[in-house]
């Protein structure tokens, strides 16, 4: 059976790829807590939201999730679904603030709101079916700290990646000129 | 992307203002949180439920053991100068009984195979969502 492929189907596979690659690398390092994570794959989603558009960055993340738990092993255990509640609330926080003018947002507000909405979604999973209980309340200010610093520096790495392409090539350039 | 790790000078400059609000509301947020959910306010009482009917309020300021019927039998709650804790439950997994000892309000503890659950209320109850 022969699937017929778009050239669109090729880059949103190529750029999952790429986001499952980083989830990988950030599954190797240790977290102090459960849950705080860098979320580096998310730079991934970020940028192809703001380069493409959201029903490719839609698709990205969610072929990552997916992909990322087979190849961990974790596809449906609580893990996954902690993955995909951050993931799918992120996601819609993304589609809705994808609106906010862009004279005045730049992809790091996008970034920490999608960190901040990817808590939430974790901890209602937490909250409502792992561990039905109110203690969990307390670690929530931890999450939030490490949501808002770790959604800041994406952003910025993002931002960075999307706005300073011409420029790091004109750098390239001269730098080699000079040489 | 090794342009990116050679110059990290100039990464803020792409930060407009809308990015700087959400920065300061996020930081707001989270410093908000920390106030309400990690208050060290004292608490003054117990209050039990069983189900979902308050079944009595309790000071802490005593050394008592109360022994409450919950669904599948009786359990035991101590109190104790500021703190409170399930000493007996006869429910099957112990959750109660191993969550130890309760003392800053707005903590809880819940026993679901018996539906007993202790909550502490400080000199005033902090609001939250399901009852504001």
């Amino acid at each position: 059976m022969q699937i017929q492929t778009t050239i669109d189907d090729h880059r949103i596979a190529k750029l999952a790829a790429f986001a499952i690659a980083l989830h990988m690398v950030e599954a190797v390092i240790p977290s102090p807590l459960p849950g705080v994570k860098p979320g580096i794959a998310n730079i991934v989603t970020l940028y192809v939201l703001l380069k493409y558009d959201f029903a490719t960055a839609a698709w990205v993340s969610i072929l990552r999730v997916f992909a990322s738990s087979l190849l961990l092993g974790q596809f449906m255990s609580p893990t996954f679904a902690l993955s995909l509640s951050g993931a799918l609330l992120s996601l819609g926080t993304l589609w809705a603030a994808q609106h906010l003018p862009k004279r005045y947002f730049s992809a790091i507000t996008l970034s920490i709101l999608a960190a901040f909405a990817h808590i939430a979604g974790q901890l209602i999973v937490v909250r409502l079916w792992l561990i039905p209980h109110a203690s969990v309340s307390y670690l929530i200010p931890i999450f939030a700290t490490a949501a808002l610093f770790f959604g800041l520096i994406n952003g910025l790495i993002t931002a960075k990646l999307l706005y300073n392409k011409t420029q790091l090539l004109e750098s390239d350039k001269t730098e080699h000129g000079s040489t | 992307m090794l342009s990116l790790l050679r110059s990290p000078k100039p990464t803020f400059k792409h930060m407009l203002i809308g990015d700087w609000l959400t920065i300061i509301f996020s930081v707001m947020l989270t410093a908000y949180l920390f106030q309400t959910l990690w208050s060290h306010e004292h608490a003054s009482k117990v209050q039990i439920r069983i189900g979902d009917k308050v079944y009595a309020a309790y000071d802490l300021n005593q050394q008592r053991d109360i022994k409450v019927h919950g669904a599948i039998g009786d359990a035991v709650i101590h109190i104790s100068q500021g703190k409170v804790r399930f000493s007996k439950s006869p429910c099957h997994n112990q959750y109660c009984v191993h969550q130890g000892w309760l003392t800053r309000s707005g903590q809880a503890a819940i026993c679901l195979p018996n539906q007993i659950s202790l909550e502490l209320i400080g000199e005033q109850k902090p609001y939250d969502s399901l009852n504001y």
